[in-house]
């Protein structure tokens, strides 16, 4: 063990954490604008898995990154209205519906595979990013502003999603309709536009997230190449408090366990894969036992809203 | 709460309750509804795998023949259905329990795989025991097993309101990590370690526990009948015994139940707990019934499928049979299909997919049609009085 957790390992495991975090900050932001309108969508695994692999497929033929970026983010659209028409409009139980959702997006992603791709191949991701002179700063540099394009918007997005909800109209409007549908149905606010808009909008970033795996992260597209991160992230959102910097630690805590438990293969503790592999499951589970700030709960959240009931 | 069962049977003081013709006629025009409303979704997925399969250029209708030939066009084949059904029919029970309690459990994959693991170490430790007593301690053990694989995620609901959808999705994870470990270390075949394969899979199973085949030369097993018994049984518990009324009115009317003296947490903590135990029944079926041993993807997404049978029966375990049947043909199907048009099965998986959005998606109809209808009735109560 001597020597494991030495200078140049603890900053692996950090840079390592940095990359990992970014599709659980993608998919759970998303998911705090969904769920912060009152809509719980659990299909973010599906809408990751498909973004995913529209990513990967439009990266692979046209070569283009930008374009596989653009091809992940239009899908997450496309999945989003389809969530919000069926649980916005119709009513669904939304644990069911996104369920549902989830496993569209599990054997259609799997479906296209097979039929457009059918063997494991690599793309070239996007690659890092030095910031002039902060990239140069010893040890904070390496790990916070050596990554790519991807990583620096995912953490960007954390200070976006605040302003948005805490300081715009727009914010306003959504955390109304979650707290209290009828009121805001009542000064005008259309309860269901707002949801749509809000459900859409976690889409996208749910398809980006699934991106940032398939062209940032691991670069390469294999079935359920999400392995349940999608829901790993919905229950960063509980776990966070639906606060965007809740959501960041519960990212950033989630993203050094699993880091350490990947350092500790490459550097050969004697640890059983599927043991290390648990791990960041057994982690969600403890953290949605000390999900302590439940009071701020959308107080609307997970029920349609029907006008003219209380 | 998905509002599709036979269930406005509560009395609501303050309403009327038309009795005689139209209120049969009433009944049975719901329960019309509650079949024909999934059957509309089932239809509409397979027309979006239609438009799929003409997309991917193959043709539909070959597709779907080659489909329906899969699950029912040979001896074989419907056999084969009834095989698969078994497992989807044993989960989608546990499924309806819970969701009549209001809870959700995504939790089957985990719950068989507990079942599987007990009832392949049990049988493996007890290989001395006759079949007799082999069989039904081995379904009770593996019941108990899944059972306490529910009981995790009820009691973290009841005790800490933690949210059981993801409870149980990471207790998914966490057992497959966990037969991974064991299915690689102390379950491993011994054979596979001599042999140097490493397979990842069990020793056979003493054959005192594997359980009869109903017909010969098939792998259709006595486990499907049990299967029909239990969900006789749990049509029999939801609505003719009290812990049944319980749970039942725990997911019609939280409020109302906790107001009536109802430990609301506590049902919903025994539904998933039994959900858990159906689907560790699955698990065990699968095991001494089909394999006779444990092996990698033992559970082939019967814990998910088993959630689109129970929504499609309407979460009554009657209801439930027949639709257990057809899914269980879609999946002997999906094989044939592949083979046929050259399509992966995957594509089952999306219609599978589908068929829950549009399902959960109509439940608003019924619940409409619902409403309307009490409207009435109460109307012409009026008038009547």
């Amino acid at each position: 063990m001597k020597g494991v957790f030495s200078l140049s390992v603890i900053s692996g495991i950090l840079n390592t954490m940095i990359g990992l975090a970014t599709p659980f900050l993608y998919a759970a932001l998303g998911e705090v604008f969904a769920q912060t309108s009152g809509v719980v969508n659990l299909g973010v695994d599906g809408i990751m898995l498909l973004g995913a692999f529209a990513a990967f497929y439009a990266a692979l033929t046209t070569g283009s990154l930008w374009l596989g970026l653009l091809a992940a983010a239009l899908v997450g659209l496309v999945l989003g209205l389809l969530m919000s028409v069926v649980s916005v409009t119709l009513k669904a139980e939304q644990g069911v519906s996104g369920i549902g959702l989830y496993m569209f997006g599990l054997g259609m992603s799997s479906l296209l595979f097979k039929v457009l791709v059918g063997t494991v191949k690599t793309v070239q991701g996007f690659r890092p990013l030095p910031v002039p002179l902060l990239a140069d700063i010893p040890v904070v540099g390496p790990i916070l502003f050596r990554n790519n394009v991807l990583v620096y918007g995912a953490f960007l997005l954390v200070p976006a999603v605040w302003w948005v909800l805490q300081k715009t109209t727009l914010g306003l409007k959504i955390k109304a309709v979650g707290q209290n549908p009828a009121a805001a149905d009542s000064v005008g606010i259309s309860v269901n536009g707002i949801r749509y808009l809000s459900v859409c909008i976690g889409a996208t970033l749910a398809g980006i997230a699934g991106a940032s795996l398939s062209i940032s992260l691991l670069n390469l597209f294999q079935d359920n190449l999400t392995a349940g991160q999608g829901f790993i992230a919905v229950a960063l959102v509980y776990f966070g408090a639906w606060s965007p910097v809740g959501v960041l630690g519960g990212a950033l805590l989630f993203s050094v366990v699993n880091s350490i438990q990947l350092w500790m293969q490459v550097l050969g503790v004697r640890i059983h894969s599927s043991v290390a592999v648990m791990l960041p499951y057994v982690l969600t589970i403890a953290a949605l036992t000390v999900t302590i700030n439940r009071m701020r709960q959308p107080a609307a959240l997970n029920k349609p809203f029907e006008r003219g009931e209380s | 709460m998905v509002e599709m069962g036979a269930e406005e049977a509560i009395l609501t003081p303050g309403k009327t309750y038309p009795h005689g013709a139209r209120r049969s006629l009433e009944n049975w025009s719901r329960v019309a509804l509650n079949v024909l409303l999934p059957l509309v979704g089932v239809l509409f997925a397979l027309l979006v795998g239609a438009v799929l399969l003409l997309i991917l250029r193959a043709n539909p209708l070959a597709a779907y023949a080659a489909l329906l030939r899969g699950a029912a066009g040979t001896r074989f084949g419907i056999t084969q259905t009834l095989v698969k059904a078994t497992p989807l029919l044993l989960v989608g029970l546990g499924i309806c329990i819970a969701f009549r309690a209001n809870v959700i459990n995504i939790g089957g994959e985990g719950q068989i795989i507990a079942g599987a693991l007990m009832a392949t170490w049990w049988p493996l430790t007890f290989h001395a025991w006759p079949g007799w007593l082999l069989i039904p301690a081995t379904l009770i053990v593996g019941f108990l097993a899944g059972a306490a694989w529910g009981f995790i995620p009820g009691i973290l609901k009841a005790r800490l309101n933690v949210n059981e959808i993801l409870s149980t999705i990471m207790l998914n994870a966490i057992a497959l990590q966990l037969m991974n470990l064991l299915l690689q270390g102390p379950l491993m075949d011994p054979a596979g370690v001599a042999a140097r394969t490493f397979l990842a899979q069990s020793a056979q199973l003493p054959p005192a526990v594997w359980l009869p085949r109903l017909v010969p030369r098939t792998l259709l097993h006595a486990g499907a009948i049990l299967a029909l018994v239990l969900a006789v049984a749990v049509y029999i518990f939801l609505w003719r015994t009290t812990i049944g009324y319980d749970i039942r009115a725990v997911g019609l009317n939280p409020d109302a139940a906790r107001y009536a003296g109802i430990a609301v947490p506590t049902f919903q903590a025994l539904s998933l707990t039994l959900a858990g135990g159906f689907a560790g029944l699955a698990g065990v079926v699968e095991v001494i019934g089909v394999q006779h041993r444990l092996l990698e993807g033992l559970t082939s997404g019967y814990g998910f499928t088993g959630i689109v049978a129970a929504l499609l029966g309407s979460l009554h375990p009657i209801g439930l049979i027949p639709a257990s049947i057809l899914f269980g043909g879609l999946l002997v199907g999906a094989d044939t299909m592949q083979r046929a048009v050259q399509v992966p099965s995957a594509l089952i998986d999306a219609i599978l997919g589908l068929v829950v959005l549009f399902v959960s998606g109509s439940a608003l109809w019924s619940r409409r049609w619902a409403a309307r209808r009490s409207v009435r009735s109460q109307k012409s109560g009026e008038a009547e009085a």
